[in-house]
């Protein structure tokens, strides 16, 4: 986790002062359930980008390749949406992950 | 070294006048000319905004005036047109202060200098509309300047002072000025004002560091604040409430150098050589005032303390001023139930916590009940003659 700052450092009242500030709010570490992407099945309709709220999917040249896991915090949409056949996107319980 | 002229004490002459608390205040804000003015109406605080609306009406003032559909939306609408740069005002009283609570803790943890006259009414039920404290008092917590007038002159200079105390810099709070309903609000009385150019440059203008409508520095007001740093921000609160003191201690200097009107955190009445004293807020003081004259005339050394500034609490003033007494009686114009006196008691018991000084609390006033010379007469013998039980009283209730 990022240093946090003391009341003298911080904008009076909870006002945040700069836009996109978001991005410094690594979300990741919500996660219970983790998105894993299955290549093989994904028919790259990109429905799982549209969703997610935290603009965690990453593509390369229009398809997905994965996942940011520094925001990800493992709602699950992306895996809800996902149309294809076999699912694209799987969830599996952080303790019950292994490797990468 | 340079000289620096300075004016004269009390060298800008107004107009004298007779209005009601009311429009006295209406009055100030008309000469303030505030960017935006929400209410909504609650007796007996209408006649200043009906007052405050027919002044928008014949063009007097700039303000964009927003009738709302409730309390709760006043403060709303303030707190908006805060944040978005404007200098703002509203105003109320019991059950309507009651139903802008959640918006009154907002405005103060926003750290929005709006202005709001609150004129005190009893807080239903029964319903009732008459003056007590009970609307104010109840929002002590809420994390705004408090200041109380004793008079329709008060009442108009809180006024005045209120806005260049909220947007200090150092302070960025809210201001509530109260003036006793009915008592104040609907009495006339002569007092003086200012003259217009006066009140605007002594307001200067109100330059917000910070505004949400600039879009050139998009910021975010009131976002989520999880554990990890409200707690800073409600600090952050408290170390401007600190800063209150002095500035208020400022603007009453400048205040008083334009009009020769002298305004503290209390006032001291005859207290001198007193051996015991009233400590009361609010209209009932004049009364108070009275009443020391008649026993000082019989010989009797009593004195009384006018608290104007309520919040924050004048700790070390009240301890200076109390501390060598032999007796001292709290008035409070409201009940705290289940405590152990008045709010105004406990936190003076709090303020003298060592100076061994008896203390009584006396419960006056309730729903408008007069508090007339022969109920504060007796109390003051009581203290006379070291009589501080019972502890707690209730003055003009019937048994």
């Amino acid at each position: 986790m990022s240093k946090l700052k003391g009341w003298k450092e911080v904008p009076r009242g909870g006002n945040i002062l700069k836009a996109g500030s978001a991005q410094e709010y690594e979300t990741g570490s919500w996660r219970t359930f983790r998105p894993i992407h299955i290549e093989e099945n994904c028919i790259n309709c990109l429905r799982c980008w549209i969703y997610c709220p935290d603009s965690a999917i990453l593509l390369k040249d229009g398809k997905v390749v994965g996942m940011n896991y520094t925001y990800c915090k493992g709602c699950g949409i992306c895996a809800h949406e996902c149309p294809a056949k076999e699912k694209a996107i799987k969830m599996v319980r952080e303790d019950e992950y292994e490797g990468g | 070294m340079a000289t620096k002229t300075k004016k004269t004490k009390g060298a800008t002459t107004g107009t004298r006048v007779a209005l009601t608390g009311n429009d006295a205040v209406a009055e100030a804000w008309r000469q303030i000319n505030p960017d935006v003015v929400a209410a909504y109406p609650i007796t007996p605080q209408t006649e200043l905004m009906h007052k405050f609306a027919s002044f928008v009406s014949d063009g007097l003032v700039d303000t964009k005036f927003v009738l709302v559909e409730s309390e709760h939306s006043a403060m709303s609408c303030v707190i908006g047109a805060s944040a978005a740069g404007c200098r703002c005002a509203t105003a109320t009283c019991a059950n309507g202060l009651a139903l802008m609570w959640e918006m009154v803790y907002i405005a103060a943890s926003l750290r929005l200098p709006i202005s709001m006259a609150v004129v005190n009414r009893a807080l239903s039920g029964p319903i009732n509309i008459h003056c007590d404290h009970s609307d104010s008092m109840g929002a002590r917590d809420a994390g705004w300047v408090q200041l109380f007038s004793e008079n329709v002159q008060e009442a108009y200079d809180n006024a005045v002072q209120a806005f260049k105390i909220a947007e200090n810099p150092d302070v960025l709070l809210p201001v509530m000025v109260t003036l006793d309903g009915f008592i104040l609000s609907h009495t006339t009385e002569v007092l003086d004002l200012l003259p217009d150019d006066v009140v605007r440059d002594f307001q200067g203008e109100y330059k917000p560091d910070i505004k949400l409508l600039d879009p050139a520095h998009p910021i975010t007001m009131g976002p989520l604040d999880l554990p990890d740093y409200y707690f800073e921000h409600k600090r952050q609160q408290v170390e401007a409430m600190e800063h209150v003191p002095a500035v208020v201690t400022d603007v009453a200097q400048q205040f008083e150098d334009l009009t020769g009107r002298k305004y503290e955190f209390i006032e001291r009445y005859r207290l001198d050589d007193a051996k015991v004293a009233i400590l009361i807020l609010g209209s009932s003081a004049g009364t108070v005032k009275a009443v020391v004259d008649m026993l000082r005339e019989e010989g009797k050394p009593v004195g009384m303390v006018k608290m104007r500034m309520f919040r924050p609490f004048p700790v070390e003033e009240l301890a200076d001023a109390l501390s060598g007494m032999d007796a001292v009686a709290v008035f409070d114009r409201s009940a705290s139930f289940g405590a152990m006196g008045g709010p105004v008691y406990i936190e003076t018991l709090a303020a003298l916590y060592g100076k061994d000084v008896p203390f009584i609390s006396c419960i006056y006033g309730l729903g408008g009940r007069d508090l007339t010379p022969g109920m504060i007469r007796p109390v003051f013998e009581d203290l006379l003659k070291g009589k501080t039980e019972p502890r707690v009283r209730y003055i003009g209730v019937r048994e």
